[in-house]
């Protein structure tokens, strides 16, 4: 295979896992070899926080530009990253596994388009329960748990891991407790 | 002398507060900035920021998720190990820190990283695919940011009153 090829496959199509999780881990001594930031996404909610309503809070009455204008200026560079990704990457439909499109089918979803189900994923589905509960009561519970778990998936999963850090491994085993629970659980009951 | 990075205010009965101050020179900051630029890329080319992949891997029908999971930690191990055997330093020759978190009761863990779970699977999304979703056009997980926001002031609310 010709360089070149190689170079239109990775910029036009989903990488190979080899790819993507070394890529991923790569962020890691990046970040702390530019300027020991602990690579970790969550982070940002709280700095956020701290620099619009702080109020007479504890957690958030700390020098946000101090510790915290790295992260959001990262999580500003996602946002950018995904969006140039969408625009010169070619068209995006995840290839999942036949067995999950018949689960997913027995919950109501059959279109299989795009990055997330746009049966679900729009701002019309916010005025439905179903909807109401994926996007706004999920994204409450991803931000008050990762407050509460100090760290999410970049935090715990990939940084405290890789550190050998018992409370990550703490952490990880929670993030797939509930992620199970609300897989098996939750979503069966909202179709 | 190397010393540790600098501390703010440290409070030993506050483990929640920041503890770290990263460099933040003009530099380093562009720098942080391109780094999440190519964060969000390889969020997007490795699918991990699907709400259809979350859901394959949360019901074990495919072990790609479980693949890059697992290398992404241990390219990011043998890089830490290695950092610390090199003693390696940053670009502006700082020593390189990473501070323990602590683990108290261990309950926060616990319980704030099973209430992550569950959001996790309902939105599909952590948070750093939450911001490349929006950047890839699935503009209402902006919603899904601002329910977010909701939650960590809420945490901070009743951070006094929760076990940790």
């Amino acid at each position: 295979m010709s360089s070149t090829t190689t170079l239109a496959i990775l910029v036009f199509d989903p990488w190979p896992w080899y790819v993507a999780g070394p890529a991923i881990g790569l962020f890691v001594p990046a970040l702390l070899i530019v300027g020991n930031a602990l690579f970790g996404v969550s982070s940002s909610l709280r700095h956020t926080c701290a620099a619009v309503f702080s109020g007479k809070i504890e957690y958030f009455r700390y020098d946000w530009r101090k510790v915290g204008l790295w992260n959001l200026l990262f999580v500003l560079g996602i946002l950018v990253g995904g969006f140039l990704a969408s625009h010169y990457g070619g068209p995006h439909n995840v290839a999942i596994s036949e067995a999950t499109k018949i689960d997913l089918a027995k919950l109501g979803i059959h279109d299989f388009l795009g990055l997330a189900p746009r049966e679900l994923f729009h701002w019309s589905a916010l005025l439905t329960f179903r909807g109401f509960v994926l996007i706004v009561v999920g994204g409450f519970l991803v931000g008050f748990g990762t407050a509460y778990a100090g760290g999410c998936t970049s935090g715990h999963a990939i940084s405290g891991l890789a550190d050998l850090q018992l409370p990550s491994v703490i952490a990880v085993v929670g993030f797939f407790a509930g992620g199970l629970i609300a897989t098996h659980f939750i979503l069966p009951l909202l179709r | 002398m190397p010393t540790n990075p600098k501390l703010i205010e440290p409070k030993p009965t506050e483990p929640n507060q920041p503890s770290q101050i990263p460099a933040q020179s003009a530099g380093a900051l562009i720098a942080y900035l391109l780094l999440g630029v190519a964060f969000g890329v390889v969020l997007t080319k490795s699918e991990v920021l699907s709400w259809f992949r979350i859901q394959e891997m949360f019901r074990f029908q495919s072990p790609r998720m479980y693949e890059i999971i697992v290398s992404a930690i241990v390219v990011a191990a043998i890089s830490v190990a290695l950092i610390k055997g090199l003693g390696a330093k940053t670009i502006t020759r700082q020593p390189i820190y990473i501070p323990p978190k602590k683990l108290g009761h261990g309950a926060r863990y616990a319980v704030g990283g099973t209430i992550f779970g569950l959001g996790w699977a309902l939105t599909g999304a952590c948070p750093g695919p939450l911001f490349a979703l929006v950047g890839n056009g699935v503009t209402v997980m902006a919603a899904a940011i601002v329910s977010a926001l909701v939650g960590t002031w809420f945490y901070g609310v009743f951070r006094p009153r929760l076990p940790h």
